[in-house]
């Protein structure tokens, strides 16, 4: 690989832009196609960038037999992002193993003595109000949504919001009871019993989980299990 | 820790500005059992120091020689280890699948 290619997908990255490299394994000849139609996408012949616009739809890398051999196309789709909404224990715990699972993270919370450098030592901190902040963030499918704070006023403008996305997971701490008052403040704000199915809550699977670690866990496991229902 | 595509390329790209000879390998498709997904990337520099994985550690050690003569030749090769595979029993690919694995150099 050409140490320029290599730059371009290094950019791209940064830049939250998804990219297909394209390897010709006979060859060795290499394309680099981007979703939202860069100038040295025209050098790329028709039939790669067709296939290569389809993978990425789906979300795949794959070794495909050509007419001119074997190619690779290697899917760098956008990154993967976790935004977690209340700045408390769990949240101490969750933001580490989902950016050991490739996510990046964002911890929002208005209160800045819970959203503090030293309680999330390198991730980023968001204290606008929730729902500013799930509306600044600009929400993608490629994004999960946890609310943790238990207090519903910044919990409820963050599943409103959260709604209203396209997040492919929303999850929601609180027994039942609790979710039980959050679907019914919720249905008052206009977002249906069934609109709200899309709200995981109780939060996580259900493994027994205790410990503020052990919750984070069972988040995370959910949503893993979530992203790899979809894809698959 | 963190394990993230973007950290290998940027670890192969940091190594490349720094003079060293790099190569990337890259799982192309995987058939049967195998524990990392098409895409997967390992980078390695001529010092045989390596980042990422294309296997539960059954191959690595395979494909780090072969990339080493690869970043010498220049050229890239394509990789196949499965359990019909002689040398594949021999590096330990007991899972029970095969993975085809494209090494390339990194070049200016």
């Amino acid at each position: 690989m050409r140490a320029e290619l290599l730059e371009k997908i290094i950019h791209a990255r940064k830049q939250a832009r998804a990219v297909v490299m394209i390897s010709h394994l006979d060859t060795h000849t290499q394309y680099l196609y981007s979703g939202n139609g860069e100038p040295d996408a025209d050098s790329i012949p028709e039939e790669l960038s067709a296939q290569a616009r389809l993978l990425l739809k789906e979300d795949r890398s794959q070794l495909v037999e050509t007419a001119g051999g074997q190619v690779f196309f290697h899917v760098f789709n956008t990154p993967l992002r976790m935004l977690i909404v209340g700045a408390v224990h769990i949240a101490q715990h969750l933001a580490p193993m989902a950016t050991m699972c490739g996510y990046d993270v964002t911890v929002i919370d208005p209160r800045k003595s819970f959203a503090s450098r030293e309680r999330f030592p390198g991730i980023s901190l968001n204290t606008a109000w929730p729902d500013e902040a799930l509306r600044e963030l600009a929400v993608d499918g490629r994004t999960a949504i946890v609310t943790l704070s238990h207090d519903p006023k910044l919990d409820d403008p963050a599943l409103a919001a959260a709604l209203q996305s396209d997040a492919f997971y929303i999850g929601a701490l609180g027994s039942r009871k609790t979710q039980a008052g959050r679907r019914q403040r919720l249905v008052e704000k206009g977002f249906s019993e069934e609109q709200q199915l899309r709200i995981s809550g109780p939060v996580g699977l259900d493994i027994g989980a205790r410990t503020p670690a052990e919750i984070a866990l069972s988040i995370m496991a959910q949503v893993t299990e979530k992203r790899c229902s979809e894809t698959d | 820790m963190q394990e993230r595509q973007e950290d290998i390329l940027g670890l192969a790209h940091k190594w490349h500005n720094e003079g060293k000879q790099v190569a990337l390998a890259t799982v192309v498709s995987t058939w049967g059992s195998s524990p990392r997904s098409c895409g997967s990337q390992l980078v390695v520099h001529e010092g045989g120091e390596f980042f990422g994985s294309v296997s539960g550690g059954c191959v690595e050690t395979a494909v780090i020689t072969e990339a080493l003569e690869v970043m010498q030749s220049g050229t890239p090769r394509l990789l196949e280890f499965s359990v019909s595979n002689e040398m594949a029993w021999d590096v330990g690919l007991a899972c029970g699948g095969t993975v085809r694995i494209y090494v390339e150099p990194v070049t200016a």
